[in-house]
């Protein structure tokens, strides 16, 4: 009986916790947009931010979105191949990469290459109460710490998806035209003639804002909210990958089911 | 600590590379300079049974993409098929133009096919075409060609 209450005292406490969390998470969300003013009047801020965030994840993103590619091309001319269809694969190859690998893929590089390090590098500044400094020299550690790296992800997290998808692209060309043999017009026409630019690309590209805001915001709020440990800086950082990724897979199947109903 | 015109320059970089890749996706990989950009009109069209028509799918006429179905609809009142056809404002088809649905290859999707008649008026926007051919039901076609050999062959 003791054991039992016991059980059940730990779920609530959970819960609470989560709860409680979550509606700090909302209310850090609404004063980092409240004071993004700075971050985006004092624009080197954020240009700097995209450096880390964007530009050094730039080689992870093209040699992933080519070998995606690759693998794609490899597998997809495998299988249509049986049903005589090889000229689709161009088809094949763009609408996976559009609709759904680019940002999710992207969106997992990402967490795991910009998003840990945003964690750390705030998770660290707390342990090491430089937030706290600021704040004593009146200077907002939201507006000029936090607000910089989340509005540097959001801008980073949509053109890195977009060259993923762009160099998926070339090396499903690359095993399909030049490795295998499959025709090369009909290869680029099929594809033309399949992919839409609002239906299968635009959809792509807010799949990846959405996926960006999602991935920035977990991460200066692990980074903001880590216990000021070594430890709980690690903690943080293991958090933001997990939950990025899990937030990054939810956050797609509600968005393909709203864009892909397939009429 | 890199200085901060480099790092304006990499972002910078990082940026065209970025919007390079979505003007590739738009211009190589998608149809952008299709269809998306130009005026259009609406036509009607009624068919007994439009098969496996999808919304979205091509109007074609002498096998070049003129349009796309936008809409399909039953009429409960003469238990039809409405099928809206949304066609670039470029082409014009006479009044007396005939819409069939047909099929890309032997599995492939459905389309809407236009056969230009001889009416000197134009369609426009609003208008109905009159003349229509359903879409080849598979199965009645096999079920009709058993029945026609099954009366062919006399009893035993």
């Amino acid at each position: 009986m003791n054991g039992l209450a016991e059980v059940l005292r730990r779920i609530g406490a959970m819960s609470i916790d989560g709860i409680w969390r979550l509606g700090f998470a909302s209310r850090f969300l609404v004063a980092v947009l409240l004071n993004s003013g700075q971050a985006l009047r004092r624009l080197h801020l954020t240009v700097r931010e995209v450096f880390f965030s964007g530009v050094l994840s730039l080689l992870i993103i093209i040699v992933s979105g080519l070998f995606v590619g690759l693998v794609l091309g490899l597998q997809g001319y495998e299988t249509l191949q049986r049903f005589g269809s090889a000229d689709a694969l161009g088809t094949l190859v763009a609408l996976s990469l559009t609709r759904e690998l680019g940002p999710v893929v992207a969106g997992l590089l990402f967490a795991s290459r910009a998003g840990s390090a945003v964690t750390a590098e705030i998770g660290l500044m707390k342990t090491t109460e430089q937030l706290k400094a600021m704040d004593m020299m009146a200077v907002d550690p939201i507006a000029r710490v936090v607000a910089p790296r989340f509005w540097g992800g959001v801008i980073a997290m949509p053109l890195l998806a977009a060259m993923f998808s762009a160099m998926g692209v070339f090396g499903g060309w690359l095993i399909g035209v030049v490795v295998i043999g499959v025709d090369d017009g009909a290869f680029w026409s099929q594809m033309q003639a399949a992919v839409d630019f609002r239906y299968d690309i635009m959809n792509g590209v807010i799949k990846s804002v959405v996926f960006g805001f999602a991935v920035s915001l977990i991460a200066v709020f692990e980074g903001y909210d880590c216990k000021p440990t070594a430890e709980g800086v690690s903690r943080a950082i293991t958090r933001t990958v997990v939950t990025s990724a899990l937030a990054i897979l939810a956050l797609d199947f509600v968005l393909t089911s709203f864009m892909f109903r397939g009429q | 600590m890199m200085s901060r015109t480099t790092l304006d320059l990499w972002v910078g970089i990082f940026v065209a590379l970025g919007f390079g890749a979505l003007v590739f996706l738009a211009m190589q990989v998608g149809n952008f300079s299709g269809l998306n950009s130009s005026e259009t009109y609406r036509v009607e069209a009624p068919f007994d049974n439009i098969g496996g028509l999808k919304v979205r799918a091509p109007v074609k006429s002498a096998g070049v993409l003129v349009g796309r179905v936008t809409g399909i609809r039953f009429d409960s009142e003469v238990y039809r098929a409405v099928v809206d056809l949304e066609i670039d404002r470029r082409f014009e088809f006479p009044k007396d133009t005939i819409a069939t649905i047909n099929t890309a290859g032997l599995l492939g999707e459905q389309y809407v096919g236009l056969e230009p008649g001889g009416d000197v008026a134009m369609l426009d926007d609003g208008d109905r075409v009159l003349i229509t051919q359903s879409a080849v039901v598979l199965e009645k076609l096999i079920g009709q060609f058993m029945f026609n050999r099954a009366a062919e062959t006399p009893a035993q």
